[in-house]
């Protein structure tokens, strides 16, 4: 049985419908995310797991019980959840302590009792020196400790996160994602994290669920979403890739001018004949200054650099094919410098292609 | 680990089943009390205008549809006359209040000048003088035969006309504008704190100079906020009525507010009081919304609040000028008037002057331990205003929670009754509270009850106004953090958005507790013999023309007020009864 299951989830402010049926299944201990453009519904989503907002349709189960359906909400205060807010809502009129103790005390543990549970969890997120200080003399991730200590205390049956660290910069961000996993591979609390940064979510999750406009396009783990988008959008949002037109004919996906041998594209086997989309990482591209020795079968074409941006890490050059009008864009390493206007070989690996729809 | 050790309670059968009684149980006790608010909504601020409305057109005693009223209400020229008084007198106290604040806005907000903690004190003290006390100092200052400017200024000249005669149109704008001009300042100050200094710059990059650029890019930018200050002053006045009867009637200068209260005089007409008050509630809407037309114009950077960064100009030796005009400014609305209070307050005749054998401690021993009104008045002024602050800020709390949450559909309903009060001039209100709850089935005509209703109502929307900003700043997520962690609603409002708001409140309650401790038009109307107000008993007195008396319970009154204000500023912040709200 799955710890938490959503069943057709909707929700329709007005006219517009802004969750559309969503089906999602989070097992015991997992952490998922909830990835897609802003106003794509994860926050409703999110908000409707937390009972703050009632469905219009569908349902919301815990652990075998419904707890969400329309008509009929159980209060936040009831579904032992806990949940981390865009604006930390740490309270300011309380200390650490207070702030870290505020659940335990609603369930009536022993004074003692609340005080050791809290010293713990705040030296878990080394904030144990802190817990007299009030709020306003916290940094913002400190402050963010807090409210991860204080969702994480009450050993919820899910915890929830909207958009924890978009209030952080840079560096902090980063730091806190790994402090968010870390958190949980301590104590495998089933989890569901709302962000709209990829980076975040690959950094944090068991499985991804891409979202946008109202519906889950895909869920899979990190790797598979980068490796086998089986959407546009899944392709375009996670990463940045080549969307090209393509021919499907037989196993040849037929492009612009030249065609590509299907074997080891993802999505391959389920693709309909006739026109598909082929998404091409920029990474899948190998640039030669003369044609390859040995091209193991894959596919090697002509073409020159049309242009190019350096970007520290990576070159990022538009790269056009010799036959046809097709363009690409190719990431290649540093090292690798080719002048605007000269001749390149374009080496094709299928490996991170995929055929989406 | 991940199994909850710590249990919370079981989800409900209801949340399971979605049986009619489920469904019933999810009707939030909210429902409720919005229908709970609403009623107290209607109670005191619709029934109240709709009566006045229909009285108007009614005949006294049948109730029998009529228009009679409004033609013995303008069928007279002395009752034309002083509609068209109180629009002159509007326009020309407005102008000059404009002209007195605006200098002493640029300076305190953009300028070097000196002394801009002293210049807050004068506009907070003229804030808080109560207008007709300002009214009795005037009177004490350039009264045509005996005032001390005008005595003064035929010794010094040997002249035989007065200098300045207070019993004047002119005297009576002057008067009035001196302690309206804070509601100026006020606006046009917090406009130009949003000004950013670079928009300066770039006038002076261009090559406009100090002058140039503060009247060519600073003064325009907020001249939506200066014309904002000019209707409300505008509107503030033609609504007073203590400062008008005050000076006004001696002077036989007729205005809107006067002829009311001579409606009132026995045989009470207020039928025909309704019917004459219509045109002041009119202009009053209006220009209510002519002003937020105005003033929520685009394109205004007032509006944006980005600032940059704000450096004050150098004004070198000029400064001392600016400085100069606020100390008039200072000395003419507040330091004098109370100067000669307090003299003639202490003074056996305060025509003497300031000399010792003229000394006494009479009037005050008058009115502390033999005046059988006195100390009731004030007893009764600080309970009402108590009891009508506590209703305000607890029914517009309410009121605000529920519209800020969304709690209810239609909730804007709520805020919108109960902001209406605010174009609702006092003396209007007085009169519908008169005719829809002074006879029977309630008759609770001179009954604290009507009063501390009136109070309640007439300051709704400061409350409401205080309410909302408070709630505004505490984030929902404060609340949900709370309910999520297994805290009820009204738990989490308890412990976590009651204690954010606390101190917010304190300084609304305060700010009502103030403004109703001085209320007169209103209240002026509602009295009864036993529930007289400080504020009613000092226009009493002032008919009686005795001024040592006068003077010394408007130095009692001042007292009370200072305490509170006093308290506020402690409490809550220096400037809590200057921010725009």
């Amino acid at each position: 049985m799955s710890r938490l299951q959503l069943r057709g989830l909707t929700k329709a402010f007005g006219t517009l419908t802004v969750v559309d049926g969503i089906d999602l299944a989070l097992e015991q201990g997992e952490f998922i995310s909830l990835l897609g453009p802003s106003g794509c519904g994860k926050t409703t989503t999110l908000r409707m797991i937390a009972g703050f907002i009632e469905p219009n349709a569908g349902s919301i189960e815990l652990d075998g019980e419904r707890i969400s359906s329309p008509g009929s909400v159980l209060p936040p205060e009831r579904r032992r959840m806990s949940m981390i807010f865009q604006s930390y809502a740490i309270w300011p009129n309380m200390t650490v302590a207070e702030n870290v103790g505020f659940g335990l005390k609603l369930r009536k543990l022993p004074a003692a009792e609340v005080k050791r549970r809290v010293r713990e969890i705040l030296d878990v997120v080394q904030m144990g020196h802190l817990a007299g200080r009030y709020p306003a003399e916290l940094s913002g991730g400190q402050q963010q400790r807090v409210a991860l200590a204080r969702a994480i205390v009450v050993k919820p049956a899910v915890l929830l996160l909207d958009e924890p660290l978009s209030n952080l910069d840079a560096n902090l961000r980063e730091e806190m994602r790994f402090e968010i996993r870390r958190l949980h591979d301590e104590f495998r609390i089933t989890t569901v994290y709302v962000t709209h940064d990829q980076a975040e979510a690959m950094a944090t999750s068991d499985r991804i669920a891409v979202m946008n406009a109202g519906r889950i396009e895909q869920v899979d783990a990190p790797h598979m979403l980068y490796t086998r988008p089986r959407t546009r959008f899944v392709a375009g949002f996670v990463g940045r890739t080549n969307l090209l037109d393509a021919q499907l004919r037989g196993d040849e996906i037929g492009l612009a001018g030249f065609a590509l041998r299907g074997e080891g594209v993802a999505g391959i086997a389920e693709a309909r004949q006739g026109p598909v989309l082929l998404s091409v990482r920029p990474q899948s591209v190998r640039l030669h200054r003369a044609p390859p020795g040995t091209a193991d079968g894959r596919l090697v074409l002509p073409g020159g650099i049309a242009g190019r941006v350096y970007l520290g890490e990576a070159w990022d050059y538009q790269v056009r094919v010799a036959e046809g009008e097709q363009q690409l864009r190719v990431a290649a390493p540093p090292s690798q410098v080719h002048e605007v206007g000269a001749p390149v070989w374009l080496g094709f690996d299928p490996e991170q292609m995929a055929l989406v729809e | 680990m991940p199994d909850t050790t710590i249990a919370l309670r079981e989800p409900g059968p209801a949340a399971r089943r979605t049986t009619w009684f489920g469904r019933l149980r999810h009707v939030e006790p909210v429902t409720l009390l919005w229908a709970v608010l609403i009623a107290a909504l209607l109670f005191l601020v619709a029934f109240p205008l709709l009566k006045l409305l229909a009285v108007s057109f009614e005949t006294q005693g049948s109730g029998a549809f009529t228009l009679a009223n409004y033609g013995t209400a303008y069928g007279r020229a002395r009752y034309v006359e002083a509609l068209l008084n109180s629009l002159t007198l509007g326009l020309i106290t407005a102008t000059i209040a404009v002209v007195l604040a605006v200098p002493m806005a640029w300076a305190v907000s953009r300028t070097d000048m000196p002394g801009k903690g002293f210049t807050w004190a004068v506009v907070l003290a003229a804030f808080v003088m109560p207008p007709y006390l300002g009214a009795v100092g005037w009177i004490l200052l350039a009264g045509p035969n005996s005032g001390f400017l005008n005595l003064a200024w035929r010794w010094a000249t040997g002249a035989e006309d007065p200098l300045f005669d207070v019993y004047s149109f002119a005297g009576l704008a002057l008067v009035i504008a001196l302690h309206s001009f804070p509601l100026v300042f006020i606006f046009v100050k917090s406009a130009l704190d949003l000004v950013s200094s670079e928009m300066e710059d770039a006038a002076n990059i261009l090559g406009a100079g100090t002058w140039t650029a503060m009247r060519k890019v600073s003064l325009p930018l907020v001249w939506p906020s200066i014309l904002g200050g000019f209707i409300l002053v505008f509107l503030e006045t033609i609504a007073l009525f203590g400062t008008p009867a005050i000076i006004g009637i001696p002077a036989r200068i007729n205005v809107v507010t006067t002829q009311l209260w001579q409606f009132f005089e026995y045989p009470v007409r207020v039928e025909v009081a309704a019917a004459y008050a219509m045109p002041l509630l009119l202009i009053t809407v209006g220009l209510i919304a002519a002003q937020r037309l105005v003033l929520s114009r685009k394109g205004f950077v007032s509006q944006t609040g980005k600032g940059g960064e704000r450096r004050p100009i150098r004004l070198g030796p000029w400064r001392w000028l600016l400085f100069g005009w606020c100390a008039g400014v200072g000395l003419f609305a507040v330091a004098l008037p109370l100067l000669v209070l307090i003299q003639a307050s202490f003074a056996k005749a305060w025509g003497r002057g300031l000399t010792l054998d003229n000394l006494t401690l009479r009037d005050y021993r008058l009115l502390l331990f033999e005046h059988e009104m006195a100390l009731t008045s004030v007893w009764n002024t600080i309970w009402f205003s108590g009891v009508a602050a506590t209703l305000a800020v607890g029914l517009a709390l309410l009121i605000a929670y529920i519209v800020a949450r969304k709690l209810v559909p239609f909730g804007e309903a709520l805020g919108f009754l109960a902001m209406a009060p605010f174009v609702i001039p006092g003396i209007v209100m007085a009169i519908g509270f008169y005719a829809a709850y002074a006879p029977p089935p309630l008759a609770l005509y001179g009954t604290a009850t009507l009063i501390i209703l009136a109070f309640t109502a007439r300051f709704l929307p400061i409350a409401y106004a205080n309410s909302t900003a408070a709630m505004r700043a505490v984030h929902p997520e404060m609340e949900e953090a709370a309910r999520i962690l297994g805290s009820g609603r009204l738990h989490a409002i308890r412990h976590v958005t009651a204690p954010l708001v606390k101190k917010a409140l304190l300084g609304g309650w305060l700010i009502v507790f103030i403004v109703a401790s001085r209320e007169l038009s209103a209240a002026v109307f509602l009295v009864g013999p036993r529930t007289r107000t400080m504020s009613v008993l000092l226009y009493d007195l002032s008919e009686a023309g005795n001024f040592e008396v006068l003077a010394a319970f408007g130095g009692i009154l001042l007292v009370i007020t200072m305490v509170f204000v006093g308290i506020g500023m402690k409490l809550v912040g220096r400037d809590f009864m200057l921010r725009r709200t």
